[in-house]
């Protein structure tokens, strides 16, 4: 795929804690209307680089350019009023307020009705609850939790909560959506149902997606190029079939056993 | 079965001796003997009773709970539970008999034996009190055998007829002034209900509870079943009549019952504040008092008539300020605060807190607030021509402020701001991550709290219309804090709840004065362990139940809108 311009990029981007490194000097580039995996084993500064991206670590080097703008040094919730949005490895959801709440929450940059609005009834406030509200039920049954929204959010079952995950996400209208480990915990089948389930969210809503993913099957399957990281560091970039054939990753990452299950893997995709 | 018998005894036998000990410990702090003095129903029951059976029944009926549906069981457990809690009075009882435990425990006199043995002595009284607490096991035991829908309205029954048993004292005065003292003494005789009435309200108060259980119930459908605008119109008229009640309320009170309104009035409205920082936002403060300082302090400096008067405006030209100088103080403190979580940042606020008493006590501000000797002369309310003096009278100054406070907090509970404190509580990183700004969410929760609490001071300052740094002590803020537990975090009739029980009740009854702090820390250990949620928990926690709804208002086809 020829790049056209990123909407996401990196550079030189380091970030330590104390004296492990865990992101070293990365160079990455997120092209508009892509599907982009980072992969690596535990440990490699995957999930770290995403904390860079969202602001929730301050980077120590390097800067983040966004759609134009420098975000390195922003706060997660400007960040977040940029419209790039992320789901989390350990599900984290406001587990005690119901579905529709949830993503209610997710639609915060878009909301701008006062306090005070509240407080006095007014028809402005009262109709943008109105309008969000409905919204959120559409979002509810686009991620198939429809009938689910008063359900509290740790009521639901484990792929529901996922999928709740991505609602709250998506909640925000996001230009680019980060996912750490979308399909952990999930049986192929399941993984199989979210992986078309991300490839439509890009190809109808248009949404730039990044995603961490430990299932080869899942990453080999619908990402345009992949990023290998270890130790904080890029190892390997490039089509998934450039990264099976790669001999850095297959010998200093993968290893032997792996290398021969990611081949069968592809095999089947 | 057979091998299971032993430990089933033993758990029983276990639950048994828990009730004894604390029976045991009741009484060794003294509080049998002073509450044998206060009889609920005249020459049948009396205060110390109930304290020394309801552990015995309330424990047995856990020991019965756990072995099933299977009655003899249930009898033998009960027994075995009742007759176990009777062990540790009996060591005390024979010891007693024996020793003189009084150079050891000063309160175990031969007075609250005789409570324990019936009168009887050590070796008949043992055997007496073994029989009796074992037919109150027995009797936990039948309850639970008997079908639940007539197990409740009994045991609801009892508790209320004992309930005004408890505050005879007050209900008579007040039917002595309404219907003299013949109709009174009817009723009463001396502190206590008489037995034939206690009986016809305990029938009474069955029947109703049994017959609203099944009444209740369809009518709730009934009206579930209603339009829309049907259903409002129920809803008003029933907020309606509870306004309208609250209004005539100081009438059937009378003064000193006003006094004891307002007083838990004031606390309402500082649970209501705290409970926005605590409940919604999760921020736990446990300075809280200083805003309520702060708010009296500015009510008293900027009314009072005295020397320390600065401005010698009139209350309601002062209070607007007393709230936003309260405010402006939440904000002052949630600025340094802002990054502390959990425990630092309780210990700051603590420390905060503590700040505010030790300044107004302070010699520094001495010539500005009083110093020891507080500000005196705060004038009372003027309303249309006339002062507010009197407690009934200013009853609806603190009604007034609670209705507000109730108003603002049930607002701001379903609003786009108390959403983003509860994902602030739930989980800051997450929250913030999904663009809510911490700052600003925070500090509005400080000032609004804050404001609530500065309101109450205001209010206090003016009913006292003096007041001293005493006043503002670190108790304040952990009643109010126990309060919005016990009541149920983030939910607003529980604050209400809450202040009844812990403001309330030991104004009206002396005895529980003594035992005050005692009774709290018992109530607050309980109500973790067996209701957490508080008494009337929030709706989060019930909204589960009503989910069908949702179904209805979705159109199926609309899938894809949603984003862009």
């Amino acid at each position: 795929m020829e790049t056209n311009h990123s909407i996401l990029a990196s550079s030189s981007v380091t970030k330590r804690f104390g004296g492990l490194v865990a992101v070293h000097e990365l160079d990455f580039d997120l092209p508009t209307g892509s599907i982009v995996s980072i992969i690596g084993p535990n440990g490699a500064g995957k999930t770290t680089f995403f904390n860079c991206i969202t602001g929730f670590y301050a980077i120590d080097g390097g800067q983040i350019i966004y759609d134009g703008h420098r975000i390195d040094g922003r706060s997660p919730d400007q960040i977040a009023r940029m419209s790039i949005s992320r789901t989390y490895q350990n599900i984290r959801l406001f587990a005690n307020m119901s579905a529709i709440e949830n993503i209610l929450v997710g639609m915060e940059p878009h909301l701008h009705s006062h306090w005070l609005g509240a407080v006095l009834g007014s028809r402005a406030t009262r109709e943008e609850e109105k309008g969000a509200v409905e919204e959120a039920r559409r979002l509810l049954q686009f991620v198939g939790l429809a009938g689910k929204g008063d359900f509290l959010a740790h009521n639901l079952v484990y792929g529901e909560q996922r999928r709740l995950e991505i609602a709250r996400a998506l909640a925000n209208k996001p230009k680019v959506l980060l996912l750490d480990e979308p399909t952990a915990g999930m049986n192929p089948n399941e993984s199989a149902q979210t992986m078309h389930f991300i490839r439509r969210l890009r190809d109808e809503l248009g949404i730039t997606i990044l995603l961490i993913e430990h299932d080869m099957r899942v990453v080999m399957g619908i990402s345009e190029r992949v990023t290998v990281l270890d130790y904080g560091v890029k190892i390997a970039e490039g089509s998934p079939g450039e990264i099976q054939r790669d001999q850095r990753v297959i010998e200093a990452y993968l290893g032997r056993g792996a290398a021969t299950g990611l081949q069968t893997a592809s095999d089947e995709a | 079965m057979n091998t299971q018998a032993p430990s089933f005894l033993r758990q029983s036998v276990r639950l048994g001796l828990i009730a004894g000990v604390v029976t045991l410990s009741v009484s060794a702090v003294g509080m049998a003997e002073l509450f044998a003095q206060r009889e609920l129903i005249a020459g049948v029951v009396t205060m110390a009773q109930v304290l020394i059976y309801a552990p015995t029944f309330i424990l047995a009926t856990m020991a019965v709970h756990r072995m099933g549906r299977s009655a003899l069981r249930n009898l033998l457990a009960g027994l075995v539970a009742g007759v176990a809690s009777a062990l540790p009075l009996i060591v005390l009882i024979v010891f007693e008999s024996l020793v003189d435990l009084r150079q050891f425990m000063p309160n175990v006199s031969p007075a609250l034996v005789a409570i324990l043995d019936f009168g009887l002595g050590p070796i008949l009284g043992s055997l007496a009190l073994l029989g009796v607490l074992g037919i109150v096991g027995v009797a936990a035991g039948v309850f639970y055998i008997i079908p639940d829908e007539i197990e409740r309205p009994i045991i609801q029954g009892v508790l209320w007829t004992l309930v005004i048993g408890l505050f005879s004292e007050i209900i008579s005065g007040r039917l002595r002034d309404f219907f003299g003292a013949g109709f009174s003494r009817l009723l009463f005789s001396g502190k206590a209900l008489r037995p034939l009435i206690a009986l016809i309200l305990f029938v009474a108060i069955t029947l109703g509870v049994r017959y609203w259980a099944t009444r209740g119930d369809r009518m709730r459908q009934n009206i579930s079943k209603m339009p829309p605008a049907q259903q409002r119109r129920i809803r008003l008229g029933i907020g309606g009549a509870i306004l309208l009640f609250l209004v005539i309320l100081p009438m059937l009170l009378g003064t000193y019952l006003s006094e004891v309104a307002s007083n838990v009035g004031i606390f309402i409205l500082m649970g209501l504040g705290l409970n926005i920082v605590v409940g919604f936002a999760g921020l736990l403060d446990l300075g809280y008092v200083a805003f309520f300082a702060i708010g009296a302090y500015s009510m008293a400096v900027l009314t009072s008539e005295g020397p320390l008067g600065l401005a010698h405006l009139t209350f309601w030209e002062a209070l607007p300020f007393c709230v936003l100088i309260s405010a402006a103080a939440g904000i002052v403190l949630g600025l340094p605060v802002l990054r502390m979580r959990g425990d630092y940042l309780a210990i700051v606020t603590l420390g905060f807190g503590e700040i505010i008493r030790i300044l107004a006590l302070s010699d520094m501000l001495k010539n500005f607030i009083g110093g020891a000797q507080g500000v005196l002369k705060i004038p009372k309310p003027p309303f249309v021509g006339f002062s507010l003096i009197k407690p009934e009278q200013f009853y609806y100054v603190i009604l007034a402020g609670c209705l507000l406070a109730a108003f603002v907090s049930w607002r701001l509970s379903e609003s786009r701001l108390g959403r983003q404190w509860m994902a602030l509580r739930e989980d800051e990183d997450v929250a913030e991550a999904m663009g809510i700004q911490l700052v600003g969410t925070k500090l509005l929760a400080f000032a609004i709290g804050a404001a609530f609490s500065g309101l109450a001071g205001a209010l206090f300052a003016s009913k006292l219309t003096s007041i001293f740094p005493h006043s503002f002590k670190l108790e304040i803020s952990i009643n109010v804090l126990v309060l919005i537990i016990i009541g149920g975090m983030g939910s607003l009739p529980g604050v209400v709840v809450g202040a009844l029980i812990l403001v309330g009740m030991p104004e009206l009854l002396r005895e529980f004065a003594e035992y005050r702090l005692l009774m709290y820390g018992a109530l607050l250990v309980v109500m973790m362990l067996a209701k957490p949620e508080g008494f009337i928990p929030s709706a989060v926690r019930r909204r589960e139940l009503r989910r069908e709804e949702e179904d209805l208002a979705l159109d199926s086809a609309a899938v894809l809108e949603a984003g862009d």
